[in-house]
C-alpha cells in the first residue's frame, strides 16, 4: 500500500490534468479517424472513459488521504496571476461521478444510439472535457471557458439524431444557455473590476477588503454571476428548457445531461462557500436565502411536474429538477452537517436519474414493438384515434385474460427491478441510498449540531419547511413513479418481451451496481461527504493551499563556460 | 466617455433583450449577438481602475509601472476569448435556426405557426 502511494505522489500533482488532457486528446484521435471505422472509435472512446475513471478514482483517494487540496499551476506561473488546477475532495467526487456515469451511458450507447449521427463519441469526449475542466479549475475566467466547451458539445449532443423535436428542444436550449453565458461574463468581469482578481481563492480573500461603498455592487456582481449558474442547475423559474431539452435528446445524451445540472450546484456550492463564508465580514453568507428559496421553488415545481408528467423521459426530467432543487435549497442554509447529506444524496440521486433515462428508452421500445419511437403528441389522448372514437387494438375494459401462469420474461423482470430500484432511491424509501441521504439532510436539520446533542434553540422555520417538501417531494415522487410503474408493466398485455442488448442490460446494471454500493458502503461515504463539508466550510485551508503553492524552480542552466578556466 | 459607452452599452443591450424576447427566431439570433456585443462592450470597460483613456497596455520605458499610467491589460484579453467564443456560439445557433426553420417550414421559435403567421415562401 505504502509503495502504490509513493509511486501516486511521483505522479501526483501531474495526474490532476488527466481528466481534461486524456478527454481531449481521444477527442482528436477519433476525429481523425474515418467514419467507417466505428468500431475502432466506439473502443477508443470506451477504454479512454474507463481509463479516466481509474484515474478519477486514484485522484479522489489521493484526496481523501491528503491534509490539504492539491494545485497544479499551469505554465508555472503563480496563483493569482496564472490559472490554477485545484483538487479537493469535492472535485474528487465530481471527477469519480461523472467517470462512472460516463462509462456506463457509453457502453449503453455503443448497443445502437451512436449510430444515429455523426461523431457522438467525439462530442461525448469533449463534453466529459469540459466537465472535468469546470469541477478541476480554480479560476473564474477558465470556468468560463470549461463552461463553453461543455456546452457546445451538449449542442451537438442535443442534436444528434436529428429530427423536429430536437431541433426545436435544441434552439431553445442554445438560446437559453447563450443568455446565460452573457450573465456569466456580466459577473465575472464586475468582479474582476471590484477586487482586480479572478482567481477564486485570491477573490475569497479580497472579499472582506471591498469598501463599503462598492459592496452593493459586489452583491449585484455575485447575483448576476449566480443567475448564470443557476440557469444550468434548473432553478424555477428558468428551467423551462430542460424537460423538453432533456427528454428530446436520446437516451444516453439525456442521462449524461443528469450531471450537467449538478454543474450548476458543484460552482455554486464551490463559490458560495468560498466567496461568502462565514469569515466574508459584511458579506458573509450573501444570497443564502435565495438558494434556499429557489430551491424550494424549484423541488414544488419539479414534483408537480413529475405528477403530471405523462412520459418516462419527462418523469426522469423533473425528476432531475426535484434532485437540483433540493440541493440548492440544501446549500442555502450553509451548514456543514446538512452539505454533508446533500453530497451523499448527489451521487445517488443523479445516477438514478440516469438510468430512468435509459430505462426510458428500453421500456419505450418495448411499448412500441421494437421499432423506433413514435411522435405523440402529449395533446393527443393515447387511448383514442385521431377521429376521438377508442381504438380499435387498445382495450379499456377488464375482458382480457387473467395473465395467471405466464412466466414474466426475463429482460421484463430486469427493467422492472431497474424501475423499482430508482423509484426507491428517487422517491427517497429505505433501504437505498436515496433515502439514506434525504434521513441524513433530515437529521441534521433538526439536530444541526449533531444527534446526541441536545437543541439548544428550536429548528427555524425555514428547517421544517425544508423537510416538508423533502417528505412531501418524496411521496409525490412516488406516486407518480408508481403510477408509471403500473402503467408501463402491469398493465401490458399481449406484448411481445422486451428486448435489450447486452451492453445496454451491463450499462443499467452497472448504475444500479453503483447505487447498491453506495447504500452498502455508506458508512465510508458519509464520513468522505463529512470531511468534504467540513473543508469547504473552511475555506482557509483551500485559499492557502492556492496562493502559497510554489511553482517548479527552474532547472539550473547548463553551466557557463568560465572565461580563462579552459586551458 | 464613461456617459458615452454606458449609453451604447445601455441601447445594445436593451434592443438585445427586447429582439430576444420575440417570436421569429432570427430576432432572436441577432438579438443574442447585440447582447454579446453589450456584454464585450461592459467586459472593457471592467479595467481596475474604470476606463482608460489614450493608454496603452504596453511598457514604456520612464514610465511608473502601474495602473495609473496604462490600461488595464485583462480585460482586453477576457473581451478577446468572449469574442471567440461568442462568435463561435452564434454561428453554431445560426446552423440550428436554419435546421429548425427547414424542418418546421416556419420560422417561429416554437417551430408552430402563430395564428397571424404569415406565410412564409
Amino acid at each position: 500500500m505504502q509503495g502504490v502511494w509513493q509511486w501516486l505522489g511521483t505522479w501526483m500533482p501531474h495526474l490532476m490534468l488527466v481528466p481534461i488532457v486524456l478527454p481531449m486528446a481521444t477527442a482528436a484521435l477519433m476525429l481523425l479517424l474515418n467514419e467507417e471505422q466505428q468500431r475502432t472509435k466506439t473502443i477508443l472512446s470506451t477504454g479512454s472513459i474507463a481509463l479516466g475513471l481509474v484515474v478519477a478514482v486514484a485522484l479522489l483517494q489521493w484526496s481523501d488521504h491528503s491534509t490539504t487540496p492539491s494545485v497544479y499551476l499551469t505554465g508555472n506561473w503563480i496563483a493569482p496571476f496564472g490559472i490554477v488546477l485545484v483538487l479537493d475532495r469535492l472535485t474528487a467526487l465530481m471527477l469519480v461521478l461523472t467517470s462512472a456515469v460516463a462509462l456506463a451511458v457509453s457502453v449503453f450507447a455503443m448497443a445502437r444510439w451512436f449510430k444515429a449521427g455523426v461523431h457522438f463519441y467525439v462530442l461525448f469526449q469533449f463534453q466529459l472535457m469540459g466537465l472535468a475542466g469546470a469541477f478541476l479549475t480554480g479560476d473564474l475566467f477558465n470556468l468560463f471557458v470549461f463552461f463553453e466547451i461543455m456546452l457546445a458539445a451538449s449542442y451537438g449532443l442535443l442534436l444528434h439524431g436529428s429530427g423536429r423535436l430536437r431541433v426545436q428542444a435544441g434552439l431553445h436550449y442554445i438560446a437559453i444557455n447563450l443568455a446565460a453565458s452573457s450573465l456569466f461574463l456580466i459577473g465575472a468581469s464586475m468582479l474582476y473590476g471590484l477586487t482586480g482578481t479572478l482567481n477564486m481563492a485570491d477573490l475569497a480573500q479580497q472579499i472582506p477588503l471591498v469598501t463599503e461603498a462598492d459592496r452593493a455592487l459586489l452583491h449585484t456582481a455575485a447575483g448576476i454571476l449566480a443567475t448564470a449558474f443557476l440557469i444550468k442547475a434548473a432553478v424555477w423559474p428558468v428551467n423551462f428548457w430542460l424537460v423538453p431539452g432533456y427528454s428530446a435528446a436520446t437516451a444516453p445524451v439525456g442521462a449524461l445531461f443528469a450531471l450537467m445540472t449538478k454543474v450548476g450546484v458543484y460552482t455554486l456550492l464551490r463559490l458560495w462557500t468560498l466567496m461568502f463564508s462565514s469569515e466574508a465580514g459584511a458579506s458573509a453568507l450573501f444570497g443564502g436565502q435565495w438558494l434556499m428559496a429557489g430551491g424550494m421553488v424549484t423541488m414544488v415545481f419539479g414534483s408537480i411536474g413529475m405528477l403530471a408528467a405523462t412520459r418516462l423521459t419527462h418523469l426522469a426530467g423533473y425528476a432531475a429538477i426535484v434532485s437540483s432543487g433540493t440541493l440548492l435549497a440544501a446549500t442555502g442554509f450553509g451548514h456543514a452537517s446538512l452539505t454533508a447529506g446533500l453530497l451523499y444524496y448527489l451521487p445517488s440521486s443523479t445516477i438514478a436519474v440516469a438510468i430512468l433515462f435509459l430505462l426510458a428508452d428500453a421500456i419505450d421500445r418495448w411499448r412500441n414493438h421494437g421499432a423506433s419511437l413514435v411522435d405523440l403528441n402529449d395533446e393527443e389522448a393515447p387511448f383514442l384515434s385521431h377521429e376521438l372514437v377508442a381504438a380499435d387494438h387498445t382495450n379499456l375494459d377488464d375482458e382480457e385474460q387473467a395473465l395467471i401462469g405466464r412466466p414474466i420474461p426475463a429482460a421484463a423482470a430486469f427493467l422492472g427491478f431497474a424501475f423499482l430500484l430508482c423509484t426507491l432511491v428517487v422517491a427517497g424509501l429505505p433501504p437505498l441510498s436515496g433515502f439514506l441521504g434525504k434521513f441524513a439532510m433530515l437529521t441534521a436539520l433538526l439536530s444541526p449540531l449533531g444527534l446526541g446533542h441536545p437543541l439548544t434553540t428550536a429548528p427555524p422555520p425555514t428547517a421544517w419547511l425544508l423537510l416538508a417538501l423533502l417528505i412531501g417531494s418524496g411521496l409525490l415522487a412516488l406516486i407518480a413513479l408508481t403510477r408509471a410503474g403500473i402503467r408501463h408493466f402491469w398493465a401490458a398485455h399481449e406484448r411481445i418481451p422486451p428486448e435489450i442488448r447486452l451492453t445496454e442490460g451491463m450499462a443499467i446494471a452497472a448504475l444500479m451496481g453503483l447505487s447498491l454500493a453506495l447504500t452498502l458502503h455508506a458508512p465510508s461515504a458519509m464520513r468522505y461527504t463529512e470531511a468534504t463539508a467540513q473543508s469547504l466550510y473552511t475555506p482557509r485551508t483551500y485559499i492557502q493551499a492556492v496562493l502559497q503553492a510554489s511553482p517548479v524552480p527552474n532547472p539550473p542552466a547548463a553551466a557557463a563556460p568560465v572565461p580563462g578556466a579552459a586551458p | 466617455m464613461e456617459t458615452v459607452l454606458a449609453l451604447a452599452i445601455g441601447v445594445l443591450a436593451g434592443s438585445g433583450v427586447w429582439l430576444l424576447l420575440r417570436p421569429r427566431t432570427f430576432q432572436v439570433v441577432i438579438g443574442l449577438s447585440l447582447l454579446s456585443y453589450a456584454v464585450n462592450l461592459f467586459i472593457f470597460s471592467m479595467g481596475r481602475k474604470g476606463l482608460a483613456i489614450a493608454k496603452e497596455p504596453v511598457l514604456r520605458p520612464g514610465i511608473p509601472e502601474d495602473l495609473a499610467h496604462y490600461a488595464d491589460p485583462l480585460p482586453q484579453a477576457l473581451v478577446l476569448t468572449a469574442i471567440v467564443i461568442g462568435f463561435a456560439m452564434t454561428a453554431l445557433f445560426l446552423v440550428v435556426l436554419l435546421a429548425s426553420r427547414g424542418m418546421a417550414g416556419t420560422d417561429h421559435v416554437d417551430g408552430i405557426k402563430a395564428r397571424d403567421a404569415q406565410e412564409m415562401p
